[in-house]
């Protein structure tokens, strides 16, 4: 069940959160958890490596992020966590 | 403001991760659902302890930055139980795995829950052995292989929350790793009941029991979790075994009052000993036992 990203134009009636992605690539075993289940698609794996060999994901979308915190929940490696910047008219 | 910090890095012994759990291994998750849940609860770290056994899950001991107990196999029951009947001020919280808690450890695991003792037991079910490398446990459905199971499981599993609350637990809830937000909710509540608690959390084991049942990988397992469960809050626990194929149920399923293991023993030891050996029973707790 995968929900196309949508693209929201800022508008002046609605205030959405917005949140910056931060990754501790060292700690990350590459599991795809925060990839497969971001609602707005902020991740996707690179194609780097970290010094243990596991592939990493990378943020490639950071405008989209709304600081739902879903991959920082799902993460179990406490390698990725989120935080919330200026409300964005 | 690039911080290279984790928000929670001050609840855990950061120095030692990464920690040892497989890639997609849902204890991770488990782990942080714990720590969240005490820190939104402000309650006194420092009366906190964390007692585990022995298996992947009862790592977390070591992990936490809280007062925590690695104990004997099976036996962390046992332990916990001696350190709430000495010092009935501490939260006391049980964190192991199915193996630990419903095989080696099943009758402490029944017989705290007769006692009522107030602990909130926390129980990683990945339906297998996973550390000693993925022999079939007292959870393992029906018809799954593992390294002892070749050919298929043909011994009925244990459905945990129907143990234990026909053994008198007073709080009784299962959760996934996916459902993170809802688990948060469920220890919390379980941290905060007064008698035995119990969380069974359903989580992947990419290593030891998907990859021989051909089911994927844990990010397959969550895609499971998210889309073949269905939450009934209140489901009478007999009805919630596991069996492949079939919905997985979730949700709170008991929640009433009884009196504590401590309550019953102040009540009745007062009547022999005077005010310095048993603290005096207070009026609330003898209402109480006279409706129950």
């Amino acid at each position: 069940m995968s929900v196309e990203p949508t693209v929201h134009t800022p508008s002046r009636a609605v205030r959405r959160p917005r949140g910056r992605v931060f990754l501790l690539t060292e700690r990350c075993k590459g599991c795809r958890f925060c990839v497969e289940f971001c609602p707005r698609h902020v991740l996707a794996m690179s194609d780097r490596f970290n010094s243990k060999g596991y592939h990493v994901p990378a943020v490639i979308a950071e405008e989209l992020c709304t600081d739902c915190k879903m991959c920082e929940l799902l993460c179990p490696e406490f390698a990725i966590y989120v935080v919330r910047l200026e409300e964005e008219r | 403001m690039s911080e290279e910090r984790h928000p929670l890095d001050h609840l855990l012994r950061a120095d030692r991760l990464p920690h040892i759990w497989c890639p997609g291994c849902g204890i991770g998750i488990a782990m942080r659902c714990l720590v969240l849940a005490l820190e939104e609860l402000r309650i006194p770290l420092d009366r906190t302890v964390v007692v585990s056994g022995i298996g992947c899950s009862a790592r977390v001991a070591g992990y936490v930055r809280l007062d925590g107990f690695h104990t004997t196999h099976g036996r962390a029951i046992p332990f916990a139980t001696g350190l709430k009947l000495a010092n009935p001020d501490l939260t006391v919280i049980v964190f192991s795995g199915d193996g630990d808690l419903a095989a080696i450890g099943g009758n402490h695991l029944i017989h705290a829950a007769r006692r009522n003792v107030d602990l909130t037991v926390i129980c990683v079910n990945n339906f297998i052995y996973g550390m000693t490398g993925g022999q079939s446990g007292p959870t393992t459905p029906l018809a799954a292989r593992s390294t002892t199971t070749p050919y298929g499981n043909f011994e009925p599993p244990f459905n945990l929350p129907a143990l234990v609350a026909a053994s008198g637990a007073v709080y009784v809830a299962r959760w996934t790793v996916f459902h993170v937000r809802r688990l948060i909710t469920a220890l919390q509540e379980a941290i905060t009941k007064r008698g035995f608690s119990f969380v069974e959390i359903l989580s992947p084991c990419p290593t030891g029991y998907l990859r021989r049942n051909k089911l994927g990988d844990a990010l397959d397992m969550m895609r499971v979790f998210k889309t073949q469960s269905e939450i009934r809050h209140g489901a009478p626990p007999a009805e919630v075994g596991i069996e492949l194929g079939k919905k997985l149920i979730l949700g709170k399923f008991v929640d009433l009052e009884r009196p504590t293991y401590h309550e019953r023993m102040r009540k009745q030891l007062a009547a022999f000993f005077i005010e310095p050996y048993v603290e005096k029973v207070s009026e609330e707790v003898e209402a109480e036992e006279v409706e129950s």
